[in-house]
């Protein structure tokens, strides 16, 4: 989407519609689409497939924040519950590529 | 004096229910007429793209969406979409990094894009090297993919802002052959720009390159967009590449233009679609622009009637244009989320579109 503010338009739609990446598994499906044209369905069932879960559990933020970190594939953090020991940004999206196939 | 109507003729009175206009302002609308404006809209749609009109049950879920009550609506648990941004980030956020970091983390955001406030790869080509070492940070700092985005914009290589003719003004003198020669010429130039500025950001680190607004200027912007996707699918095999579109229907600026033997000007979604997959595209993104005069449901059945041909020859992914004035969304800068989340759903429920 494009122009808008933050609350209005980002938010709203994540909010409405959206896989919520790091929070769930948006981020690695969005990467399906974007690398290899790969469609939604196709995209959903080859990330589960990857991390040894079932499609619907791809935007369920529990069983992802938990999957998330046995793999080391980075997640979201706050205040109360920080994980300082998670892989950095880079080392998480070599781990993500190559479970991915994306190279 | 008269004496009062007899009260107890007449039937019952419809409720009425807060909605929305396409500029954002709230009205009220019973929900017989909530109905007749999602049908209104799918009929507008359907006559001038040619397309037919939405069914009556993809009518009663949308007078579902729009007569409830509820200040949000959403889609079903295990339906939701991934979302791509034409730009992320406001400068309230700080820095333009620290605000994809923010996006990641705290907006739920599935991808972000690095952009520049002079949206056009034609400003970029100046800058790029600036761009470069953002787009360095942005991937030593976010998980979640980083696009590179900008507008092909043919308009600035047009006199004053460029080296070409003018098109907007030879046009209405009826200079018609200069116009499209300028148009051409134009073309050629946004090309190799577009190639240069996106193969250098990807070259940076970017995961994918979005060009936003496409065909803005007409079928010319719109052939250099997918000459630049084509040559850069040449050149990058692994490289995403998303192409968003400027309005429903290709404006027929040149009137002449083809790619692959397709003429551009009059396209539609399904056309645009077509087009936009052959030149290598990973994601296409089909616009359909609102009309601030009519309610949010009127825009919105008319939004889906234009894009739903898109989703049967689709074979990339379909990320709806839902930002400020395309998709439904009101065209106001602060939407209301009661609107947004509408459309959102709507989107989802009906097209089953991959992303918005």
């Amino acid at each position: 989407m494009g122009s808008g503010d933050t609350f209005g338009m980002p938010i709203a739609h994540a909010v409405a519609s959206g896989m919520n990446g790091l929070r769930a598994a948006g981020d690695l499906v969005a990467r399906l689409e974007m690398a290899k044209g790969m469609r939604l369905t196709e995209a959903k069932r080859t990330v589960a497939e990857a991390l040894g879960v079932s499609a619907a559990d791809l935007s369920d933020p529990l069983v992802m924040h938990e999957v998330r970190g046995e793999l080391r594939l980075g997640r979201i953090f706050e205040a109360e519950t920080t994980h300082p020991h998670d892989p950095s940004p880079q080392e998480a999206k070599v781990t993500i590529r190559a479970m991915l196939g994306l190279g | 004096m008269e004496a009062p109507p007899d009260k107890q003729g007449g039937g019952a009175v419809e409720p009425r229910i807060v909605t929305r206009q396409g500029d954002g302002s709230a009205v009220e609308l019973t929900r017989s007429e909530l109905r007749s404006e999602l049908e209104e809209g799918t009929r507008a749609a359907a006559a001038r793209a040619r397309a037919p009109e939405l069914a009556p049950d993809e009518l009663d879920h949308l007078l579902d969406i729009f007569a409830s009550r509820a200040r949000f609506s959403a889609v079903d648990i295990g339906d939701e979409v991934v979302l791509s941004f034409d730009g992320s980030g406001t400068p309230q956020q700080g820095g333009r990094v620290d605000a994809l970091v923010q996006y990641e983390q705290c907006l739920g955001a599935d991808s972000c894009e690095l952009y520049h406030i002079d949206y056009s790869y034609k400003a970029v080509k100046t800058i790029v090297g600036a761009e470069q070492q953002a787009m360095k940070e942005a991937q030593e700092r976010v998980t979640i993919p980083v696009h590179y985005g900008a507008q092909p914009d043919l308009g600035r290589y047009s006199r004053p802002d460029g080296p070409c003719g003018n098109w907007s003004e030879l046009l209405p003198a009826m200079r018609i052959d200069e116009a499209r020669a300028a148009q051409e010429e134009a073309v050629e130039l946004a090309v190799v720009d577009m190639v240069h500025v996106a193969g250098e950001l990807y070259e940076a680190g970017a995961d994918g390159v979005n060009f936003d607004t496409a065909a803005a200027a007409g079928d010319a912007d719109f052939l250099a967009t997918l000459l630049a996707v084509e040559r850069l699918r040449a050149r990058y095999p692994a490289m995403g590449i998303m192409v968003g579109m400027a309005a429903e229907i290709v404006l027929g600026t040149h009137g002449e233009l083809e790619f692959r033997g397709t003429r551009l000007a009059g396209l539609k979604p399904e056309g645009q679609c077509r087009v936009v997959q052959e030149a290598g595209a990973t994601i296409y993104g089909p616009a359909v622009n609102v009309n601030t005069s009519r309610t949010v449901a009127w825009n919105v059945a008319r939004a889906l009637t234009f894009m739903k041909p898109c989703m049967d020859v689709a074979r990339i992914p379909v990320h709806a244009n839902v930002g400020m004035g395309v998709g439904g969304v009101p065209m106001n800068a602060f939407s209301p989320v009661d609107a947004v989340s509408r459309c959102s759903r709507a989107c989802v429920d009906i097209l089953h579109v991959d992303g918005l």
